[in-house]
């Protein structure tokens, strides 16, 4: 009986990968692999449809990028702080913020994100370019609120768990206290904060409601993040909320968007994993 | 060798030691350097308080003047002054009820399964460990795309329904579940699994009577977390019939929904520009629902749970 349910999340994953790659098999028979790699035309829903995938793949680097660019740096500098700097009391108030804010829905930030970010810092503020009602950068901005919470978290626990006799030697030694830091802790937990970094970075790829509300629906391939740009997850949600009737090309290609997007952050996901298992160094 | 060999000269007291000079050299960089450190930690963790301020700041401004009853009575509307969201609440008790019935049977039963009974080193069972890790960090939208495949459409073919929707984010929330659960199970110390099978419990007797009940508060956290995750989940909805503009409650499994998160969309995305505060009010009521399970999550595992 208990086998039986753990059974349902390999059947789950069964059904994700044949889901995905069976109409992505059919698709690939209508649209080449080389037009769908190569070309950087993508208009599938549109007559003629065009199926270069490459600006919607421009989309999300630009987003995912500039969310990590901005969660790196303030994840792992919460972590330092919560785990070396702060006192007990300031932490035990500060870590439950931290975990509220990792329990805010997508679709507030995604609001945050075109309501507020996108208006009042993005169009104010970013000086190249005319900045539209949407905009890759606020977009990616958020995000990286969104998943600086995941890199702290887990970041911090790398940090705690490393054990108090290397902080003491150091010491000792007569470093200060950011020596001990970028020294002795942040190499003996560089294995926890690389998985919390490329996990990170798999929910920035797989983000759908802030991008699909803040970055808009134009795909675009532009070296000025600071315009709207369709993701691939943006892509998959405008597309698939519409009502394209089973079997049309159209419907496929969600599909296809889809599969690209689960190896992607499937990658990512087994590095992160890897990395924990692999450099993962034991302390008694 | 003779000893007098091993005494060290004391150094002369009239030459500066240059070790000494060297280190006074550098402290004023060293302590600089410190100094931005801290500076730089404090504006991180600044940066991400002050940013969740502003984001409730930003939301309470937007929203608080569409707050009231008549928002959370009223059925959706295109109108700005009639707008409400009841369909869209009916709908999420609804859709998180059946996702509840699902997930948390079927994740506390797997992590059970994982942690008790199953034997680690053959490789079926070290397959769905590794399994659950990787559906962990699957992104929520591309269960939206098994739902469309396989649930809404094609197989089961159960269309735009409260159950589809259900059963979907059941599935986004399931490796939720069974990670806490396992921890929850995981912390309870194998003296008391001993003792109650050296009593004469048999295997299940002693998990039933013994490692259950011990793991209830950290089973009960992870659920409360979980299913606070499906309520805001958005995602996978807008491709399995979420996003229909809906004035009805939904009946049964089998009817129609719309969900608070996706009427939220609607309104955020809509031209009317007074349909954003009312986005901004169903934002307000939604938080302050999560923000009580949270807080319920934190009181149960501060309260109940037990130190071994």
């Amino acid at each position: 009986m208990l086998g039986a349910a753990a059974a349902v999340s390999v059947i789950t994953t069964v059904m994700i990968i044949i889901s995905l790659f069976a109409p992505t098999f059919s698709f690939f028979q209508v649209v080449s692999v080389k037009e769908f790699f190569t070309t950087t035309k993508w208009a599938p829903l549109f007559k003629p449809a065009r199926f270069g995938v490459w600006p919607i793949v421009v989309g999300t680097l630009w987003t995912s990028f500039i969310a990590i660019l901005f969660a790196v740096p303030m994840g792992i500098g919460s972590a330092f702080y919560l785990s070396e700097y702060a006192r007990p009391g300031v932490r035990k108030t500060i870590k439950p913020i931290l975990e509220l804010l990792a329990g805010i829905p997508t679709i507030v930030f995604g609001f945050f994100a075109l309501s507020f970010v996108n208006p009042n810092l993005v169009k104010r503020y970013w000086p190249f370019g005319e900045v539209g009602a949407y905009s890759a950068l606020g977009a990616g901005l958020v995000i990286g609120l969104m998943i600086m919470p995941i890199i702290a978290s887990l970041s911090e626990d790398a940090m705690s768990a490393v054990p108090h006799s290397l902080r003491e030697g150091a010491f000792a030694m007569g470093s200060s206290k950011r020596e001990v830091c970028t020294k002795v802790v942040f190499p003996a937990a560089i294995s926890g904060i690389v998985a919390a970094i490329v996990l990170a970075m798999s929910r920035a790829v797989g983000e759908t409601m802030i991008a699909i509300l803040a970055s808009g629906q134009r795909p675009n391939i532009s070296r000025n993040p600071g315009v709207g740009m369709q993701t691939m997850t943006g892509f998959i949600g405008s597309a698939g909320s519409g009502d394209l009737a089973t079997g049309t090309i159209g419907y496929k290609t969600i599909f296809a968007v889809g599969a690209y997007l689960f190896v992607i952050t499937l990658i990512l996901n087994i590095i992160s994993i890897r990395v924990v298992r692999k450099f993962r160094q034991v302390y008694e | 060798m003779s000893l007098d060999t091993l005494v060290v000269e004391p150094p002369s007291p009239g030459s500066p030691d240059p070790e000494i000079s060297l280190t006074s050299q550098i402290e004023p960089i060293r302590r600089l350097r410190d100094g931005m450190f801290r500076v730089f930690l404090y504006a991180a963790i600044g940066l991400a308080l002050g940013a969740l301020a502003t984001l409730l700041y930003r939301t309470w401004v937007e929203g608080s003047p569409k707050l009231g009853t008549k928002i959370l009575l009223n059925q959706p509307s295109e109108r700005p002054a009639k707008a409400g969201i009841q369909s869209g609440i009916y709908g999420t008790l609804w859709v998180t009820g059946f996702c509840a019935v699902i997930s948390l049977p079927v994740g506390i039963a797997t992590a059970l399964y994982l942690e008790e009974f199953a034997d680690k080193t053959r490789w079926f069972n070290r397959m769905i460990e590794l399994n659950i890790q990787n559906l962990a960090a699957v992104p929520s939208i591309v269960y939206g795309i098994l739902g469309l495949a396989f649930i809404s459409r094609g197989a089961l073919d159960w269309g735009p329904t409260v159950s589809t929707a259900g059963l979907i984010l059941a599935l986004v929330v399931l490796p939720t579940v069974i990670i806490a659960s396992r921890e929850a199970i995981r912390a309870v110390p194998s003296s008391l699994r001993a003792g109650s099978l050296a009593l004469g419990a048999t295997k299940w007797q002693s998990v039933r009577k013994q490692v259950l009940p011990g793991a209830v508060p950290g089973i009960a956290t992870g659920s409360i977390l979980a299913i606070s995750r499906a309520i805001g989940e958005t995602a996978p909805l807008l491709l399995i019939g979420g996003l229909t503009f809906l004035t009805t409650n939904p009946s049964g499994l089998d009817s129609r929904y719309t969900t608070v998160p996706l009427l939220i969309y609607n309104y955020a995305t809509s031209p009317k520009e007074e349909l954003r505060q009312t986005a901004a009010a169903a934002i307000i009521a939604l938080l302050f629902v999560l923000l009580c399970l949270n807080g319920a999550a934190i009181f149960i595992r501060n309260k109940y749970q037990r130190r071994w």
